[in-house]
């Protein structure tokens, strides 16, 4: 009795996600999610290769500039910048930021730190015989770093930054503090409607809301995978 | 006139010195082996010799010209110089073909067609004809060896450094890249090579150079050298060399 009355409970839930346009405001909820990690992972990439590139550049000032920036992205809490960057801004120097715009700023910032220090690695795991064997071939500093050294932080990289890529795809959820509506968001919006009609919602959203962070992540790792194992074959 | 010109070479890392004064020369067509004891500088000679070290005195000409010390157009010079390293140097992204052909085609950007002929005829007369599309974790540390001297061969240097090319080979792969130099000496290349390979050296050289401590202490033909040198330095490092039987 008591198990098929909770099984009635879940399925009475999952009823929410067929009432008015829930279901088709969840995706549109999820599409907000994606375009927000889809322009910072790229903005991040792409800046992240500088700044991987810049930290392997031998100056002291420099080097202790990039790495106070990295330690501060690391060691702040992204909601902690994401408040910085939403109230702070606002209150200490009088100009508003939307919700959106603050989430994507501190994103890329947070990314370009993560994947600059991914990039750094991969750079300084290339061997130094490895320039040393283009340049004895006659090739120019710059024939070598695009034909030797870049191909191969490249497939280093790949794997690694798949990684980074789920990870800044997840922490957006936190978007829901500024303000932002995203797929969390509606998900606490149409618990919040049903409250009344469907008191369960809440454990049919959020399972609907974990399949779509699962299958917007899950290929991405798969991926990686496929990738690393791809390039092993390859070269074993 | 000589092919190589060495004249008072000096070469210092910080204030230690590696190499004092050292000069000789190498006409077409000659092998030259090197040979002392460890840390005695040989290594950082060949280096100097294709501008991978700055060097603090002295100059080096080759065909005439003034190499040393370049920096802009060093490239163009290390074209002319062939170099194969001790480590294990190819690049592992790339198949064995084109390791090849990235010196051809994009240092001196020669014509695929007659590149990859080349390269082909190379890799056939070092017997790795077969292994033209694998990568460089699927072969052996001699066959690697070999790739890379063909890769060195394939741009057509005026003269080939080998820089203890066997020195992390197993054993039974040193005989096979030996070989290969061997058969280079054959045919007129003009070489200068490090090794602790005694007999090879004696076999393959036309003169050899005994070098301690940053000098060059004897030079001479490898059958003086090695029944009579001259030097007790020089005994004294092939003593290093011989087993007196002890039974």
């Amino acid at each position: 009795m008591v198990s098929s009355a909770l099984s009635d409970a879940v399925a009475g839930a999952f009823r929410v996600l067929f009432l008015g346009r829930n279901f088709v405001r969840l995706l549109e909820g999820l599409l907000v999610t994606i375009r927000i990690a889809a322009v910072s992972v790229a903005l991040s990439l792409v800046s992240g290769v500088f700044f991987g590139m810049l930290m392997t550049v031998k100056n002291k000032p420099l080097h202790v500039m990039c790495k106070i920036y990295l330690e501060f992205m690391r060691i702040m809490p992204q909601l902690v910048l994401l408040f910085l960057a939403y109230f702070g801004l606002t209150r200490t120097f009088g100009f508003h930021i939307s919700g959106e715009t603050s989430v994507l700023l501190v994103f890329t910032l947070w990314g370009t730190a993560e994947m600059g220090d991914l990039v750094r690695g991969a750079l300084e795991s290339i061997p130094q015989h490895q320039y040393e064997s283009g340049r004895a071939l006659g090739l120019t500093e710059r024939q070598i770093f695009f034909f030797i050294v870049i191909p191969q932080t490249v497939r280093r990289l790949v794997p690694l930054s798949m990684n980074l890529i789920t990870r800044m795809i997840k922490t957006t959820s936190l978007a829901v503090f500024v303000g932002v509506v995203e797929v969390v968001k509606v998900g606490q919006q149409i618990i919040e409607a049903s409250r009344l009609t469907v008191p369960t919602a809440s454990i049919a959203i959020y399972a609907v809301i974990f399949f779509m962070y699962f299958l917007v992540c899950w290929p991405l790792s798969m991926a990686a995978g496929y990738i690393e194992k791809r390039q092993k074959a390859q070269e074993a | 006139m000589a092919l190589l010109e060495i004249n008072h070479l000096v070469k210092q890392y910080d204030a230690s010195p590696i190499l004092n004064d050292i000069s000789f020369s190498v006409e077409k067509g000659e092998v030259i082996v090197i040979v002392g004891p460890s840390g005695c500088g040989k290594s950082t000679l060949l280096r100097c010799m294709n501008g991978l070290e700055q060097i603090q005195g002295g100059e080096i000409l080759l065909g005439g010209e003034r190499i040393s010390n370049r920096t802009k157009d060093m490239y163009l010079v290390r074209q002319r110089i062939g170099m194969v390293f001790q480590s294990y140097d190819l690049f592992p992204h790339m198949n064995v073909l084109d390791n090849i052909l990235l010196g051809p085609r994009k240092a001196q950007k020669r014509d695929k067609k007659e590149a990859v002929k080349e390269a082909e005829e190379l890799l056939q007369r070092v017997g790795l004809y077969d292994k033209i599309r694998s990568y460089p974790r699927q072969l052996s540390g001699g066959q690697k060896q070999r790739v890379a001297i063909v890769r060195a061969l394939c741009m057509n240097p005026e003269i080939m450094l080998f820089d203890e090319v066997t020195a992390a080979l197993d054993p039974e792969m040193v005989r096979e890249v030996l070989d290969v130099m061997i058969d280079l000496a054959k045919q007129g290349k003009t070489m200068i090579i490090v090794t602790h390979e005694m007999q090879f050296a004696r076999a393959v050289a036309d003169r050899i150079i005994f070098i301690d401590s940053g000098n060059i202490v004897e030079q001479g033909k490898p059958d003086d050298f090695f029944t009579n040198p001259q030097t007790a330095r020089a005994r004294q490092f092939l003593n290093v060399f011989q087993f007196d039987k002890i039974k």
